[in-house]
């Protein structure tokens, strides 16, 4: 996962390498990020949990938990207005280029910073506090390593464009590529040229979508949004299946 | 009218030895794995003291149950759908481990492995949290007994209801054990507060579960809950609770709790309730009315009309004749002696309680007066408004005047049935005075004090029983006989081969044959198998122990034998 730097040469020009990235890469982690998911539903609802640790440590958590999360629900709402919508749409509704570059750059800095300080404060946490260091298993440390380098080169990429170069305008490059991958169009051209930092958010964040359904990250995917309309006493009935072991054909219950 | 059933239990107060037996096997049940080390599906506390988590019952800080809001109408406390779902990342008032206690166990390989020393090794406390050393400075029931009251005592959050006055004198007054489990509501704000939907309330028996399938471990029940009976598995990451011991209810058996309970105060049976006037109920306006509102949705099931609508309800015949039978109808509803737990969380708590006279019967004897006394019991029970003012507290939302009513109720059946006891002609107007007839008050006192085993569970199979013999039939294995490889579980390929054994319907009816039977040990027109699980105590049932050296059958020396021969 965190291999992607030996893949920079080949980034640079279109040819096998950008195909490869910018054409394979994506649907092989879009494969396995759904049928990842399918599987593990299916094989591991007990597994499929946020497996919080609040239980061990609260100070820190009541801080960079929720600081952590909602930046980075404020990065995905950017990110799909970003990547999806395109800048014709935006043009329609009378947005300019430059409004939506202002609010892009001011909300997507501060859901940024939030972002990465609730990270740091949440790693912090982990290391440094005994009974959530020892809750962490393997998976755990690989998970928030490729969450935080895909994070952390997210930033870079913006800020370098930003500040040091005075704005890149990914609304003719990435998002076209990212949208023609949905089109079934890959066009790997569109994402040879641009920055390094940009190429190397996106292949992270590949990757990391890859290894999305077998780490903890899945809780995002049950998100409790039916909790909103559902009653608030939930009735079930018995299990029809009675004993450890599901009743042979012709021998089930008659109601 | 929506009938429905709901599986009920009573404790009778006055019976609790706070021996925690009850504690011990069911966490030996359920409760013996890693990660819920600190949970306690039943305990037991002794009050006045601050319970288990510490000081649950303050529900400003905890914020459990329902409240009504502004408009009259019920209320999560703890916050409704949207603040639950925004507060989701750090749940904020949930209690950290520290309200419960930090699980240890202790170094005991220190005592084997320790070199020769002057000193005698010792075990250290090693916490099972973070595995280092620990100092243990409390527990589940570190205030057991009053103990260490003179420190925590002022502690308990109901004597902080209870008035000045009250609380110098109370230690001196009255002790009392309250063992608690899951209340399995009527209305169970842990279901509501769950935001996956995962904890549920079964149709049947209205036993409150959680799917640990669908568990995300949000832990907003552990705060929804104002028992504090939902718990959180810290290695899992999902919500666990009291289960009713619901494999065996379903095919008749009592909780392990129950079963186990060494002075026999619980009784377990079937309620019938309308489900449509339980929110009504719940939104009672005033806290007091909680308690009657709450009966007042229980149905008579012996009434013609609730019958046909249980029977409408897909309610089975033997349900009804059950709940016709059930010790917690005739303890809540016909005697009217048991009372909730904390109604004012409006959940309706379907865990009720038969509150304590003892302290009053001591109080009595204590003066030297005659404790047996209709007319001594009866005044103290006026006068001693200090037990009565807190079981107000624990039992009423802290009207006294139902308390007060149960215990007369207990008193006079003390006075009346000592009459008998000692050959004396019974006073008919003891009963008379707490308006009870005379074989009312004797039906009361034989189910109080003498009811056996099958009088006090009365729980109605779920007629699982039937389809597993049917799924038995299908599968039975040609190599179960009698000391075939399938007799000792073991498959043809060795131990724990050919699968997994089904769920033990089998051994569950044994042991109730047993529990039922007169007879010590094998009775013979009951079934027999018995293992080590299961086995009561009673006499050496063959196949038991291993087959000894003729004279002297399950000697010592007849080999340390215990696998089943291939």
């Amino acid at each position: 996962m965190t291999a992607s730097a030996q893949y920079l040469p080949l980034a640079v020009e279109s040819g096998t390498g950008g195909i490869l990235l910018w054409v394979a890469l994506p649907y092989v982690s879009l494969a396995v990020f759904v049928l990842g998911h399918m599987w593990r539903y299916r094989y591991d609802k007990f597994g499929w949990t946020t497996r919080s640790s609040q239980l061990y440590e609260r100070r820190l958590l009541r801080i960079g938990s929720p600081l952590f999360h909602f930046g980075i629900l404020f990065v995905l709402l950017g990110h799909i207005g970003g990547l999806l919508i395109p800048a014709s749409w935006t043009d329609a509704v009378g947005i300019s280029e430059h409004t939506y570059h202002v609010l892009a750059v001011v909300v997507g800095t501060i859901a940024g910073v939030c972002t990465v300080g609730g990270l740091a404060i949440l790693i912090y946490r982990r290391r440094t506090v005994g009974p959530v260091f020892s809750a962490t298993t393997r998976n755990d440390k690989a998970m928030y390593l490729s969450l935080a380098v895909t994070i952390g080169l997210g930033l870079a990429a913006t800020v370098a464009a930003n500040i040091v170069g005075g704005g890149y305008n990914y609304r003719e490059t990435i998002s076209p590529w990212f949208r023609s991958v949905f089109y079934l169009r890959p066009d790997a051209d569109l994402m040879t040229g641009i920055p390094v930092l940009f190429q190397l958010h996106a292949v992270s964040a590949l990757l990391l979508f890859a290894a999305w359904p077998f780490t903890r990250l899945v809780h995002m995917l049950t998100a409790p949004l039916g909790y909103l309309t559902r009653p608030y006493i939930v009735y079930r009935s018995r299990d029809t299946q009675l004993g450890s072991r599901a009743p042979h054909r012709g021998w089930e219950r008659i109601r | 009218m929506r009938v429905m059933a709901q599986m009920a239990m009573v404790m009778n107060l006055d019976k609790c030895i706070g021996c925690h037996t009850c504690s011990v096997t069911c966490k030996q049940a359920w409760t013996n794995r890693t990660g819920v080390e600190y949970v306690w599906f039943n305990n037991v506390e002794t009050r006045p003291g601050q319970g288990y988590p510490r000081r649950y019952e303050d529900q400003e800080r905890w914020r459990g149950g329902w409240e009504l809001n502004k408009k009259g109408r019920l209320a999560l406390k703890a916050g409704g759908r949207f603040k639950k779902l925004i507060t989701i990342f750090a749940n904020p008032v949930l209690p950290s481990l520290d309200d419960y206690y930090e699980p240890w166990t202790y170094d005991y390989e220190t005592l084997t492995n320790a070199p020769l020393q002057d000193h005698t090794p010792v075990a250290r406390p090693k916490s099972l949290i973070s595995g280092k050393d620990m100092k243990i400075s409390w527990s589940a029931n570190w205030d057991d007994d009053l103990g260490g009251s003179a420190e925590h005592g002022e502690k308990d959050v109901l004597l902080n209801e209870v008035s000045e006055k009250i609380k110098l004198e109370f230690e001196q007054t009255f002790m009392f054990y309250l063992p608690r489990i899951c209340e399995h509501c009527l209305n169970p704000s842990c279901a509501a507060s769950c935001p996956s939907g995962a904890i549920y309330k079964r149709e049947e028996d209205g036993i409150v579960l959680v799917d640990q399938d669908r568990c995300r471990g949000w832990r907003m029940c552990v705060t929804g809950c104002p028992y504090k009976k939902v718990y959180f598995n810290h290695r899992t990451g999902k919500a666990e609770k009291c289960t009713f011991c619901f494999p065996r209810i379903e095919v008749g058996l009592p909780t392990v709790c129950s079963e186990t309970c060494v002075g026999r105060l619980r009784y377990i049976g079937l309620v019938l309730y309308d489900a449509d006037k339980v929110l009504e109920a719940a939104s009672t306006p005033d806290d007091t009315g909680l308690y009657e509102a709450q009966r007042q949705v229980f149905l008579d099931p012996n009434d013609p009309e609730v019958v046909a609508a249980a029977e409408r309800a897909d309610i089975p015949r033997d349900w009804i004749e059950a709940a016709q039978r059930s010790p917690i109808h005739a303890l809540i509803n016909t005697y009217k002696v048991a009372l909730p737990l904390h109604p004012e969380y409006r959940t309706m708590p379907m865990v009720w309680y038969i509150p304590p006279l003892s302290p009053v019967v001591d109080a009595v004897r204590d003066t030297g007066q005659d404790a047996e006394d209709h007319r001594n019991l009866f005044a103290a029970v006026d006068a001693l408004r200090i037990p009565v003012d807190y079981l107000a507290q624990l039992f009423t939302a802290g009207d006294p005047a139902p308390v007060d009513a149960v215990l007369r109720r207990l008193a006079a059946m003390r006075a009346y049935m000592r009459d008998i006891n000692l050959g004396r002609e019974p006073d008919a107007s003891i009963p008379e005075a707490v308006g009870m007839g005379e074989e009312q008050m004797y039906d009361m006192y034989r189910l109080l004090a003498l009811a056996k085993y099958d009088e006090r569970y009365v729980i109605p199979t779920a007629h699982a029983e039937q389809a597993h013999q049917l799924e038995e039939l299908a599968t039975e294995c040609s190599l179960d006989y009698e000391g075939g490889p399938g007799m000792g579980g073991s498959g043809p390929f060795g131990e724990a081969s050919g699968g997994a054994a089904p769920i033990a319907v089998e051994n569950y009816l044994a042991l109730r044959d047993r529990q039922l039977s007169d007879t010590p040990a094998t009775p013979a027109d009951k079934g027999t198998r018995v293992n080590l699980l299961n086995w009561d105590g009673k006499g050496s049932p063959p196949g038991l122990f291993p087959p000894g050296d003729g004279d002297r059958p399950g000697s010592p020396d007849s080999g340390g034998e215990v696998e089943p021969k291939p």
